[in-house]
C-alpha cells in the first residue's frame, strides 16, 4: 500500500504543498487527486465533485475546469510550445484560430515565455519546459492548477522564479494551487498550508509555521535535512563488506 | 470497460486533418520503398517462374503466374511486413516515448481522450493507407515482371499485359485488398497497444518497438492464411 489514511481538503484560492522525501507515495497522491489513478478505497473530490463516483461527461467537463503541469513539462515533441498551449483551446472552444492566438500569446507572456511561441519544447531549457507546462495548464483558465515538483533540478535562481509566478497566478486569478514537492526552500515560499507526507501518511497538516513547529521527529529530520541513516564510519563498512562476501558466495 | 469503446467517440468526431497527416505519412513516405521491394519481387518472380514453367513447356504462363500471385499473396503480404516494420515500429516508438515523458498522461488529465487524439487517426491512415500501397505494389510488381518478359524471355509488351490482365478475375485484386485493410489494422492495432503499453524507461521504448514490429508480422501471416482459407472455401 502506497498511501494509508490521507485525508485533505484544499480551501479555494489557496495553496497547498504537499511535502515528502523520495518515495513518500507525494506523486501518487496528485495522480489519485487529478484521477490518473484510482485509489483502492476512499475517494477524491475535485470543485464539489467525486472522481470515483462521477459520470464520465461529468469527470470530462470538470477536467476542463483544472489544470496539471508536470514534472517534466509533458509538452507534446511534434508540437511548437504556441501548438502545446492551443491545443486545450482548440479543443473546448468554439473560439476563431485568430483569438486563440491571442489567448496563447497572453499565457506565454504571463509565464514570461514571449519569445518561445515557435519554438519545440526539444530547443527548450529546463526552466523554460515548466513555463510552457504552466502556460499550457492554465490555457483554459483553470480553476485548480496541480503541479508536480515544478522546482525539482532547476538552479535556485530559476526555481524562485517560478515560485514567484505560482504566488502571482494565485494572487492574479485566484487560482487554488496543489504543490508535490520535495524542496523545502519552494515549499515555505509559496505554501498557504503544508502536508508533510512520509510513507504513505500525512504526518502534519497545517500552516508553515505550525509545520516549522511541528515536535514530530521525522517532520524535524526532513525539515532539518537530518538523514535517517547513521554516517558511515568503520565498524559499518566492516560490516557491509561482510553482508556483501556473504552475498556473493 | 464501457469506456474503451465509448471513449474514442466522445470530443472531437473525426480528426480528419490528423487522420490524412497520418495517411500520408504511412502511405506516401512507403511508397519508394514499396515501390523498390516490388519491382525487385516481380523481376524474381517472373525469372523462376520462367525457370520452372520453361521445363514444363508452359513459359507462355510466366505472366499469368506472375499477376496472380502478387495480386493474391505477395503484393498484400509484402506491402505489410515492409509497413509494418516502417510504420508499425514508429508509432510504437512515438507512443511509447510519450506514455514515458507523461504526455499521455497529460492528454487526459486536459480530458482529451488518448484513444481518440492518438489511436483513432492513425489507425484510419493505415486502414486507407495499406490497401493503396497493396494496389501499388501490384501494379509496380507486374510491370517488373512484364520488363524480364520483354527483356529476357521474348515476350511483347503489349501481349503480356494483355495475359496479365486476362489472368486476373476481380476476386483476386479484391482479395488481396481485402487483406491489405486486415493488415492495416494489425499494423496499427499492434503498434499502438505497445506503444501506449509501455512502461518504464528508454529499453522499454526500444523492447516495445521490436515486439510490435515481431508481433505484427506473425499477426499478418496468420491473418493471411485465414483469409486465404476463407476465399478458398468460397470455391
Amino acid at each position: 500500500m502506497i498511501l494509508d489514511g490521507v485525508d485533505l481538503t484544499v480551501e479555494a484560492g489557496k495553496t497547498l504543498v504537499i511535502l515528502g522525501g523520495s518515495g513518500s507515495g507525494k506523486s501518487t497522491l496528485l495522480r489519485c487527486m487529478v484521477g490518473l489513478e484510482q485509489p483502492d478505497e476512499g475517494s477524491v473530490s475535485i470543485l464539489g465533485k467525486d472522481l470515483g463516483s462521477a459520470a464520465p461527461e461529468e469527470v470530462a467537463e470538470l477536467r476542463q475546469r483544472i489544470g496539471m503541469a508536470f514534472q517534466g513539462g509533458a509538452l507534446f515533441g511534434s508540437m511548437t510550445v504556441a501548438e502545446n498551449i492551443d491545443l486545450p483551446l482548440a479543443e473546448f472552444t468554439e473560439l476563431p484560430k485568430s483569438t486563440r492566438d491571442i489567448i496563447v500569446r497572453i499565457k506565454l507572456a504571463l509565464v514570461g515565455l514571449s519569445d518561445a511561441v515557435e519554438l519545440y519544447p526539444s530547443e527548450l531549457s529546463g526552466g523554460m519546459k515548466k513555463r510552457a507546462a504552466f502556460a499550457r495548464a492554465m490555457a483554459l483558465d483553470p480553476e485548480v492548477l496541480f503541479c508536480d515538483e515544478p522546482s525539482a533540478g532547476l538552479d535556485p535562481v530559476t526555481a524562485a522564479g517560478l515560485d514567484r509566478l505560482l504566488n502571482q497566478l494565485k494572487e492574479v486569478f485566484g487560482v487554488t494551487i496543489v504543490v508535490v514537492t520535495h524542496e523545502l526552500d519552494s515549499a515555505f515560499a509559496i505554501a498557504d498550508r503544508i502536508a508533510l507526507i512520509h510513507q504513505g501518511r500525512v504526518l502534519i497538516s497545517g500552516t508553515p509555521e505550525q509545520v516549522r513547529e511541528c515536535p514530530n521527529p521525522i517532520v524535524r529530520g526532513f525539515l532539518d535535512r537530518e538523514p535517517e541513516e547513521q554516517p558511515v564510519h568503520g565498524k559499518r563498512f566492516r560490516e557491509w563488506m561482510t553482508e556483501a562476501e556473504e552475498a556473493v558466495d | 470497460m464501457s469506456e474503451a469503446f465509448v471513449g474514442p467517440f466522445r470530443g472531437k468526431p473525426f480528426r480528419l486533418r490528423e487522420s490524412i497527416r497520418q495517411l500520408l505519412r504511412a502511405g506516401n513516405d512507403s511508397l519508394p520503398l514499396v515501390a523498390l521491394i516490388a519491382a525487385l519481387m516481380g523481376t524474381i518472380l517472373a525469372l523462376q517462374s520462367a525457370y520452372q514453367l520453361r521445363q514444363l513447356g508452359a513459359a507462355h504462363l510466366v505472366a499469368d503466374l506472375v499477376a496472380v500471385s502478387i495480386t493474391r499473396e505477395l503484393g498484400p503480404l509484402l506491402t505489410a511486413i515492409l509497413v509494418a516494420g516502417r510504420v508499425g515500429s514508429a508509432i510504437a516508438a512515438e507512443l511509447g516515448t510519450m506514455k514515458v515523458a507523461e504526455e499521455i498522461d497529460a492528454l487526459t488529465v486536459m480530458g482529451i481522450d488518448p484513444l481518440n487524439f492518438l489511436v483513432v487517426p492513425r489507425l484510419t491512415g493505415l486502414l486507407i493507407a495499406v490497401p493503396c500501397l497493396t494496389l501499388f505494389a501490384d501494379l509496380v510488381g507486374i510491370l517488373a515482371g512484364c520488363g524480364v518478359g520483354v527483356l529476357a524471355l521474348g515476350f511483347g509488351a503489349t501481349g503480356y499485359l494483355n495475359d496479365s490482365l486476362a489472368a486476373l478475375v476481380p476476386e483476386d485484386v479484391w482479395g488481396g485488398v481485402l487483406k491489405a485493410f486486415a493488415f492495416g489494422g494489425i499494423i496499427g492495432l499492434v503498434g499502438c497497444q505497445q506503444g501506449l503499453g509501455t512502461e518504464g524507461g528508454a529499453d522499454e521504448v526500444g523492447r516495445s518497438t521490436t515486439t510490435a514490429v515481431v508481433r505484427a508480422i506473425v499477426l499478418i501471416i496468420a491473418a493471411d492464411l485465414f483469409v486465404t482459407a476463407l476465399l478458398y472455401l468460397r470455391h
